[in-house]
């Protein structure tokens, strides 16, 4: 038995302890519980077979750092001047990378080998407290402050009680394969699937119960050596390959859609194929016609792949990962952003270099009074959770955050919507071969690389309450752990570029079971042998490993003559590699558990024979109408309250923690000018140090909108996406133009439940008809700009249910584009860069105050939803393009959120300088030139020398408002009357202020 | 490895270390690259097996990153490595360190690699013993931050990293940027050889304590130091990322009206400095 040894760290009562202040601060503002002085501490519990003196070696000259630090080895911090103590430790199985990390440390001073896979040493926190808070307080602190239950386990109470917890696996279980009947009832068959957990309804259900029947099926199945019956292992790949998450059963369903506005009835062969391919396909044939075919891969692979120029491709997915944010804000998001990495890494051969990540974050108010549901965690704690998670995913690996967006909404209270993407740029060729390929020979070998298997995951978050054991394994939420990807990442980029992989995809959701089930249609068969699967401890059943989501692994198709080469290559970088089967021709998926064959499912029929959904979707508008405003309102205050307000503010507070610009390439970051107070509208970045070429990323989402029509919540979050690239100097894609740069979009659909329910949904087919109508504007706004949708994601089951309350999320789409930049130095940005430039506010203003903030502050929806008028917004884009190009513009500022008085005021509060402006030269009233949200705008600003040469340009899409000022004071007048005379400092409170955490 | 040719056309040889979570490492190289240097990226497990000598090299770059996660403390597990792990031949990797110096040759180290330094005790090594005598610990703020600062350099700094530079804007990126000195001794010290070279400073140049100008709480505002030989520099802000103008987040403006006179990142000044000194 391994001796147990707890090493405690603490700092020296000289040192301020930043945490322990932070500790007592957020007690007392989020949880009303005054704790008098806050001290922390690390913990370190050490299972290991070593003396007391390398025990005293190691935690005095390794685990301390001698100038900040006392450590106490078995004895613990007399913690005179406090009353209660609150631990708070992890539970088993739950990702301790700390511990791994101080394995590795231990090692090296010993000078032995300690497995860094198998967890031996565990981090805690403890914290000391000066007042007597009762126990019920403490455990608040642990579960609604610093830990989470599902994740942590607490130990709370007087400072003299000993502390002995030790979150040690301890499983007993032993392998088996069980044989499940599945010639059985209807009902039966239903119960099956739920006692399971496989969440197959029951024509999916039934279509397994038939597979097995089937004469063919049993022979084959007899001659494998297996029952005619499925195994537990078999029954689990099918409920995992079959998943909403995998097969993408409702967006390929055929919908019955009725519109009521026109009275017309139409069946929907697959909103996927319909719209989203079906523009892209229309797309790639006019470039393909022109002989610039640079859409390279599209939906077939984990990321799309576009040609960037004669050697690069680039490579980019957006997800989402809401359901686990929802559970474990912090561990949800990290694993999302970590994850998403994995898509990119994996598509084609595999091994891109990363280039960027981008996020957006749907939140509830975070200063949400009401009460919350059990299970319901407070918008604040979800915010920060996921904004931490962000930042350890993305700054841990090295990948720049270089754009992104939140939004607030009281529907995002339940389950809130955190979408992570990461880009990519990986050369057109590894040797000859191309590298979006992906190719597999029967006889190839199967090697999993990265982290190892446990109950991660699986099942997601329903398994969870089956555990009760005090030492059974977590598998509800997975931690993500970057220092394990960013080996494995940098491993996977040399071995691509030695020539050793054949091709690769990643392990995400549904593990092996998706990874290996996929690529074995490529070979047309797999054999994998579950014993040989290396696992973070024993216990686990055949059928667990194969669809646990244990986290940072990839699946990597090696030829036989090339394993000894990567198995050297992974030892030198750290990255655990193991060969755990091959790839067949035999037309079946083939598993085995120590020579017992555990499953033989027909690939077709795993990958084909799951039943067709058939929905229904009902079109009617809601009844909405334009509120009647009373009175004229005080135009300043209600300028600065939309500065302050939660969707217009500033995001310093969460940009600033994440690195924007590691890779040192990053040429248009989220905050810009002098004082990094300027708001940009895209990202860009630089390829590379040898070229000027660079990257665009934006992202457009407005689900507001879409209570008044889902169409245009769609359109306009797509054209908002659009403008925003125009904005900083991007250019349209032209099929008469050979050398067009790339665009390629990521669509990411966010909806509640919008299958019909009478009981459970009985709004369903309203809901289902937001979704079609999205779809439409998506085909629409595609075709228009010729811009393609790469690559996608749905999430279909955004509600949060406690018994018969449901908080769903408004039916939400995210546009993320990327576009080349020819030359990144010729980008403009956001802020007035000198005295006198002259002011346009390019594009047309109309009275669509429909879902504006200007109508939220009033507690308005209204009913003029702003519209997109496609074919003048793309003359304006174009023109816009060539004032870029011709370099006639100071600064350009796209119009959203708030409308022309909250872009006026973003110009400003980015630079030293102030504006004097009418706004009063079109034919609309006071309150929607300010206010109005309607798309397909710009504010710019024009030196004095390219004024002519702009106006005739832009013609009558340009209207002069006035000019850049000395003075930093925001200047409006309307039709020559002054209306408002704000300062940029006042302005600049008011916006830095508005969400601080 | 290089070539003949490239040895013999007379350009010094930087070795950037990579690895284990350190992800600076491309910038880095390209700073060297810029500054007139060969510049090779080095996995550490390549130097601990012996594949890789230090001593093929002039420059040897710590780049930033988080090297093992940050855990136990920012650079905690690699300082540990590199001062306790002996490489292939059994010489401990301190000692290689040593023979690197007394041949005359550089190191610096940025962010993760500066803290690196600091808990090897070779920053500031004012005792000149190798022990540590300073740490970089948790933000004042308490969290990460990414944000530019304008950094001072001390009048006549005893290291030629910084020769001609009086002031310069450079992004700052982490979460443990505090220096703190062991003690009043090793403080004073530092003051005395002249081994703070870099402060924190506000716009106009004048150095402050005042957040977000000194983003950390730094003593004596530092945010750089060198060794007594001035052959080690160690800064928490990244030079290597502002080695063209328009990585500042100002360079629009500047560009727009006409401000701009070169290309050139001010961040790269300081590998011209170290790769100018080094003759091969």
């Amino acid at each position: 038995m391994p001796q147990t040894y707890f090493i405690q760290l603490i700092l020296k009562e000289t040192i301020r302890d930043v945490t322990g202040e932070w500790v007592k601060h957020s007690a007392t503002r989020y949880l009303n519980l005054d704790t008098g002085r806050v001290k922390s501490s690390r913990l370190f519990t050490v299972r290991l077979d070593i003396s007391p003196e390398e025990i005293r070696l190691f935690a005095e000259s390794v685990l301390r750092d001698p100038v900040i630090q006392d450590v106490y080895i078995g004895t613990f911090y007399p913690a005179e001047k406090f009353t209660r103590k609150l631990l708070i430790a992890k539970r088993p199985g739950v990702t301790d990378d700390e511990g791994i990390s101080a394995q590795k440390a231990l090692g090296d001073t010993l000078n032995r080998e300690f497995s860094t896979h198998i967890q031996q040493i565990y981090t805690a926190d403890l914290f000391y407290f000066e007042k007597p808070l009762a126990q019920k307080d403490l455990i608040t602190l642990g579960e609604e402050l610093l830990g989470n239950p599902l994740i942590n386990y607490f130990d709370a109470g007087p400072v003299d009680e000993p502390i002995t917890y030790v979150p040690n696996v301890r499983m007993e279980s032993r392998a088996e394969i069980r044989t499940i009947p599945v010639n059985r009832e209807d009902d039966e068959l239903l119960r099956l699937s739920s006692e399971m957990l496989l969440s197959l309804n029951l024509d999916e259900m039934k279509a397994i119960r038939n597979y097995f029947k089937r004469e063919d099926v049993r022979t084959a199945r007899k001659k494998a050596g297996l029952d005619e019956n499925p195994t537990d292992c078999e029954l689990e790949i099918l409920g995992q390959t079959w998943s909403e998450h995998c097969k993408h059963k409702e967006f390929n369903a055929r919908i019955h859609f009725r519109d009521e506005e026109k009275d017309q009835d139409e069946i929907i062969d697959s909103l996927f194929k319909t719209y989203i391919r079906k523009s892209t396909d229309i797309i790639r044939k006019r470039f393909e016609k022109a002989g610039n075919p640079w859409l390279l891969k599209v939906f077939t692979d984990n990321a799309g792949v576009v040609r960037i120029n004669e050697d690069s491709c680039f490579i980019w997915k957006v997800e989402t990962h809401n359901s686990p944010s929802a559970l474990d804000p912090y561990g949800g998001a990290l694993t999302g952003i970590v994850g998403v990495n994995r898509d990119p890494l994996g598509t084609g051969i595999g091994g891109s270099r990363l280039l960027f990540n981008t996020d957006v974050l749907c939140f509830g108010n975070p200063d949400h009074p009401g009460k919350l549901l059990p299970g319901q965690l407070h918008p604040r704690r979800i915010m920060s959770g996921v904004v931490k998670g962000i930042e350890d995913g993305g700054n841990k690996s090295g990948i720049p955050t270089i754009n992104g967006s939140v939004i607030f909404d009281d529907r995002f209270s339940g389950k809130p919507l955190v979408f992570c993407g990461t880009a990519a740029v990986m050369p057109l060729k590894y040797g000859d071969r191309p590298t979006w390929i992906k190719s597999i020979d029967p006889g190839d070998r199967i090697v999993m690389a990265g982290g190892r298997v446990g109950k991660d995951g699986i099942h997601g978050a329903t398994f969870s309450s089956l555990e009760i054991d005090e030492h059974s394994p977590r598998s509800a939420v997975q931690i993500g752990s970057p220092i394990t990807q960013k080996n494995m990442s940098d491993f996977m980029v040399d071995a691509a570029r030695q020539g050793l992989i054949k091709c690769s995809t990643d392990n995400g959701a549904g593990g092996l079971s998706s990874s290996i089930g996929e690529l074995a249609q490529i070979s047309g068969g797999a054999e994998v042998y579950l014993e040989q699967v290396p696992l973070k401890y024993p216990g686990l059943q055949p059928w667990e490993i194969f669809v646990s989501e244990s986290q940072e692994r990839m699946t990597l198709v090696i030829e036989p003559d090339q394993v000894k080469k990567v198995f050297d290559l992974a030892k030198l970088y750290d990255v655990e590699v193991t060969d755990i089967g091959r790839f067949t021709g035999s037309g079946h998926l083939q598993l085995f558990y120590e020579k017992q064959p555990a499953a033989f499912l027909d690939l077709n029929f795993l990958h084909n024979g799951v039943p067709r959904k058939h929905l229904e979707a009902v079109w009617k508008k809601p009844e909405v109408k334009e509120p009647e405003l009373t009175g004229e309102p005080d135009i300043k205050e209600t300028l600065l309250t939309l500065l302050g307000s939660l969707n217009i503010c500033s995001r310093e507070s969460i940009i600033r923690r994440y690195d924007h610009e590691v890779k040192g390439r990053t040429v248009v970051k989220p905050l810009m000018g002098e004082e990094g107070h300027a708001p940009q509208d895209a990202g860009v970045m630089r390829l590379d140090f040898d070229t000027w070429e660079g990257i665009a990323v934006s992202n457009g989402i407005m689900p507001k909108f879409g209570d008044i029509d889902a169409y245009e919540a769609s359109a306009g979050a797509f054209d908002e996406a659009v403008r925003q690239i125009i904005s900083v100097g991007g250019r349209l894609p032209d099929p008469e133009d050979i050398n067009s740069p790339f665009w390629s979009v990521n669509d990411n659909f966010c909806v509640p439940d919008s299958v019909y329910d009478p009981e459970t949904n009985p709004d369903g087919k309203y809901k289902l008809a937001q979704l079609v109508r999205m779809n439409q504007a998506l085909f629409d706004m595609a075709t228009t700009f010729n811009i393609p949708m790469t690559s996608g994601k749905d999430s279909m089951k955004n509600d949060f249910r406690k018994g018969k309350v449901k908080i769903s999320v408004p039916p939400t789409v995210l546009y993320s584009m990327a576009a080349k930049i020819d030359d990144i130095r010729t980008v403009t940005t956001s802020d007035f860069k000198r005295p006198g430039d002259a002011i346009y506010l390019i594009g047309k203003t109309r009275n669509e105050l429909g879902g504006s903030e200007f109508y939220r502050l009033l507690g308005h929806l209204g009913a003029n939803v702003p519209k997109v008028h496609k074919a003048n917004a793309l003359n304006l884009y174009r023109m816009m393009g060539i004032a870029h190009r011709e370099g006639f513009l100071a600064s350009s500022h796209d119009l959203s959120d708030g409308g022309l008085a909250v872009a006026l005021a973003e110009c400003v509060i980015g630079g030293p300088f102030g504006a004097a402006v009418d706004v009063g030269y079109g034919d609309l009233p006071l309150i929607p030139e300010l206010f109005s949200e309607s798309h397909s705008r710009f504010v710019v600003s024009v030196p004095a020398k390219n004024q002519t040469t702009f106006e005739n340009l832009m013609g009558s899409d340009a209207r002069f408002l006035g000019a850049v000022s000395e003075e930093p004071v925001l200047k409006i007048s309307f039709k020559g009357e002054k209306i408002l005379d704000v300062s940029k400092e006042e302005m600049l409170e008011k916006w830095s202020s508005g969400l601080v955490f | 490895m290089y070539s003949e040719k490239d040895i013999k056309d007379g350009k010094i040889r930087a070795l950037v270390l990579t690895g284990s979570g350190i992800n600076c490492e491309e910038e880095m190289a390209a700073a060297c690259r810029l500054a007139g240097a060969h510049a090779e990226i080095v996995h550490l497990s390549r130097i601990f097996n012996g594949e890789v000598s230090i001593h093929d090299y002039d420059l040897l770059n710590l780049p930033g990153g988080f090297s093992f996660g940050d855990d136990l403390g920012s650079a905690k597990v690699l300082a540990n490595q590199l001062k306790v792990r002996p490489i292939a031949s059994g010489i401990p990797f301190m000692e290689e360190i040593q023979r690197f110096l007394a041949d005359g040759k550089y190191i610096i180290g940025v962010c993760n690699g500066f803290q690196a330094l600091v808990k090897m005790g070779l920053l500031p090594n004012t005792g000149g013993k190798g022990e540590q005598e300073a740490t970089l610990t948790f933000n004042d703020s308490g969290k990460f931050e990414d944000r530019w600062v304008t950094c001072k350099v001390l009048e006549d700094p005893p290291t030629p990293f910084l020769k001609g530079i009086d002031t310069l804007d450079l992004p700052v990126r982490h979460g443990e940027g505090r220096l703190i000195f062991r003690d009043e001794t090793v403080r004073r010290a530092v003051v005395e050889k002249k081994l703070n070279v870099l402060a924190y400073a506000d716009r106009q140049g004048h150095v402050t304590h005042t957040y977000p100008y000194n983003p950390n709480g730094s003593e004596l505002n530092c945010a750089g130091l060198c060794d007594p030989s001035g052959q080690i520099f160690g800064l928490m802000p990244h030079p290597e990322a502002y080695l063209t103008v328009y990585n500042h987040p100002d360079w629009n403006r500047r560009k727009k009206t006409g401000q701009l006179t070169s290309e050139k990142g001010e961040g790269l000044k300081i590998f011209e400095n170290v790769v100018g000194r080094v003759t091969r």
